[in-house]
């Protein structure tokens, strides 16, 4: 991947040198393996501390909402889906962003190849196209990329930016034939007290740390319910009860505007699959509305928007 | 004291042994982490991992626990009246916790067990509490403890040290609480001289294979205003996303909030963990919030670890180098860093 990197620092240094923007918004290498730190550059010498590899996967949109200033931002396909987002939202102009669309080929799961190691050490990781190589004290393991990806990224059908001002290489083939909701059907099919006892045991290890929600380029209100205090909505305690009003609340907010970019389960110290029920609230809404969320500026959430020809009855 | 030994097998056969009169806690595996956990058999424990996902904080300040009861009922005459939550309180026993984790509880004595102040339950807790902390032969790479006061082998805090020798532990004593659990089990026999130096040689390996160094030696001298007011904070800040990962896997992140929750006519007092990272940690009942930018949480969180503890305390930072909130924090902001950048 040395050539995205190599390709990614020139056009930041072009860009930030012609003040065509005020700060590049990318990856900087990571301190230990299979990480990345996102930054923001503001001067052309700052160009080269740019990176990228398969652990580029936290969705840089997350630093997009109430900026100011004019903003290079490196895209994935997800990322760029929730860009589109926040522009219906208004919360970032379209004329304040410069989309460099990067096609993804899938970021990996962190954790995944932790589980391969069985308390080893990893010292350093390197990528060709299909395989990742782990090194450690006395060891060197090759793994198959594609069975490490992030889960979300193993059934993603937009690896292409769908909105950028240039993109950085040719588009990659956008994945076809994938079965999105194999998961939500199995949890559908159960009775409801197997399906209770299902998002019980999902959630009982949350700490309540609040790193899903704040992941989440798509929650950006000023005060969320569950820190508001006056009245408070929520215990604050780790009641399984409010753990779980909490998850579906937050769920049921991003119904019909969650990308599935799994930002939320990535960030998770606890490695709780969160997007189960993120996944549902998008089958729904897909079934309801035929709506996929961010794949054109024409179209908003049918949440947040209203139109005549709405086929429930009740809304006219 | 003299070290003793014991054969892990019958090591196993003693954690049995000693779960007719301790509550034992110990590292269980939870999916692809280990975390401390009460257990009710031996063969529950996981040391597979060099060291468990949340710290053993927990076990000594719950995140969540109810102090008191009361009832709301005017008519009542017992409303108002906070009760205490009675709590078990009965010998535990920590087993498998490392050597940073048990430094980190005397630094938390430092707030909860204080001359002018003694939290009742924290104090309570460390009286009936025995550590039996288990060296670490094989660090990782974000451990930096032999930079901040403690050491893969390092027996502050603890009373007991296992360290892993092939087939055997080799059990330093470290304080009479410790030796006391071993003679009542009757775990006697000393250490051979060739056991403690395969002790040695592994204190020594693993000191050397600890790369991770940070300095400490300057916090104290800089002056407190210009490190508050330095540039830096606006670049450390910038990918953070304000959760709460850092300080909820710290083990020395002792903040906590309290919350009274009523149910019909009856209440609770609890308390719970709480983060300078949230932005209703310093929210005033007025609407005014003192640290309502991300960046002045953030300065707060290292502030407080590097600067305002050492100058407090004088006994150095607010930090073990577990390197659990380098490993955790989903944007890799990396206290190693913000060390070098207040000390340097
Ligand atoms: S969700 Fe799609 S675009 Fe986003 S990182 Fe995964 S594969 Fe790439
Ligand atoms: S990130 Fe994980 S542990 Fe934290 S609140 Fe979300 S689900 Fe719970
Ligand atoms: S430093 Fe990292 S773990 Fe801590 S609040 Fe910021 S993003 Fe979360
Ligand atoms: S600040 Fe980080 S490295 Fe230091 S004790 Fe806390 S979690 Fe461990």
């Amino acid at each position: 991947m040395v050539s995205l990197k190599e390709k990614m620092i020139h056009r930041a240094l072009l860009l930030l040198s012609e003040r065509k923007v005020d700060a590049v918004l990318g990856f900087q290498r990571g301190t230990i393996p299979m990480m990345s730190h996102p930054i923001l550059i503001r001067h052309p010498e700052g160009a080269d501390q740019l990176h990228w590899d398969s652990f580029c996967s936290t969705n840089l949109a997350n630093y997009l909402p109430q900026r100011k200033e004019r903003i290079a931002i490196f895209a994935k396909g997800c990322d760029s889906r929730n860009i589109v987002l926040q522009i219906l939202e208004n919360q970032i102009k379209r004329e304040q962003l410069y989309i460099i669309g990067v096609p993804c080929q899938g970021m990996l799961d962190r954790r995944k190849v932790q589980a391969e190691l069985n308390g080893r050490e990893l010292l350093g990781v390197r990528e060709t196209s299909q395989h990742l190589h782990l090194l450690g004290e006395g060891f060197m393991d090759s793994l198959e990329r594609s069975s490490y990806l992030q889960e979300n990224c193993a059934i993603c059908t937009h690896r292409n930016a769908v909105i950028h001002d240039e993109l950085l290489v040719e588009p990659v083939l956008e994945q076809e034939g994938v079965d999105r909701y194999e998961d939500v059907r199995a949890i559908e099919a159960m009775t409801a007290s197997k399906r209770w006892s299902y998002f019980e045991e999902l959630l009982a290890p949350c700490i309540r740390c609040y790193a899903c929600r704040n992941a989440c380029p798509m929650c950006f209100c000023p005060v969320c319910f569950v820190d508001e205090s006056t009245p408070q909505w929520l215990g604050k305690s780790i009641d399984p009860t409010d753990t779980k009003t909490f998850h579906f609340l937050r769920a049921y907010h991003l119904a019909g505007r969650c990308t599935d970019c799994g930002n939320c389960e990535r960030a998770c110290p606890m490695s709780i699959k969160v997007r189960q029920l993120t996944k549902k609230l998008e089958k729904d809404i897909l079934e309801l509305y035929g709506y996929e969320a961010g794949l054109s500026l024409d179209q908003s959430p049918p949440l947040d928007t209203y139109s005549p020809d709405d086929p429930q009855e009740f809304i006219r | 004291m003299a070290d003793r030994v014991i054969k892990k097998s019958e090591f196993i056969e003693l954690i049995d042994r000693l779960l007719e009169s301790y509550r034992v806690y110990a590292p269980v595996r939870q999916q692809d982490m280990t975390n401390f956990q009460e257990i009710s058999a031996a063969d529950q424990v996981d040391l597979s991992l060099a060291n468990t996902t949340m710290s053993p904080k927990s076990i000594m300040l719950p995140q969540s626990e109810t102090m008191f009861e009361f009832n709301v009922d005017k008519t009542s005459d017992q409303a108002a009246i906070l009760r205490e939550t009675e709590k078990d309180l009965s010998p535990r026993l920590i087993f498998g916790i490392r050597p940073c984790d048990a430094k980190a509880f005397q630094l938390l004595d430092l707030n909860f067990d204080t001359v002018a102040y003694k939290d009742p339950w924290w104090v309570a807790r460390r009286k009936t509490t025995t550590l039996m902390g288990l060296a670490c032969n094989a660090p990782c790479s974000t451990c930096f403890c032999t930079s901040v006061g403690s050491g893969p082998f390092a027996p502050e805090g603890l009373d007991l040290l296992l360290v892993d020798v092939d087939d055997y532990f080799l059990i330093q004593v470290i304080t009479e609480k410790g030796e006391k659990l071993l003679n009542e089990e009757g775990i006697e026999t000393e250490a051979a001289g060739a056991m403690k130096q395969a002790a040695l040689a592994s204190e020594k390996s693993s000191l050397q294979s600890i790369k991770s160094v940070v300095s400490a030696a300057s916090l104290a001298q800089h002056d407190t205003k210009t490190l508050f007011d330095s540039d830096f904070w606006e670049e450390v800040q910038f990918a953070c996303i304000n959760c709460g990962v850092c300080t909820f896997v710290c083990p020395t992140c002792w903040c906590f909030d309290i919350q009274d929750e009523v149910h019909k006519d009856n209440g609770i007092r609890l308390r719970n963990w709480d983060s300078c990272m949230f932005p209703l940690f310093t929210l005033h009942g007025s609407g005014h919030n003192p640290r309502a930018q991300k960046l002045q949480r953030l300065r707060q969180r290292f502030m407080h670890k590097l600067k305002y503890f050492v100058d407090k305390y004088d006994k150095g930072v607010a930090c073990v180098g577990c390197g659990r909130c380098v490993q955790q924090c989903p944007v890799n902001i990396d206290i190693r860093e913000v060390f070098r950048l207040m000390n340097d």
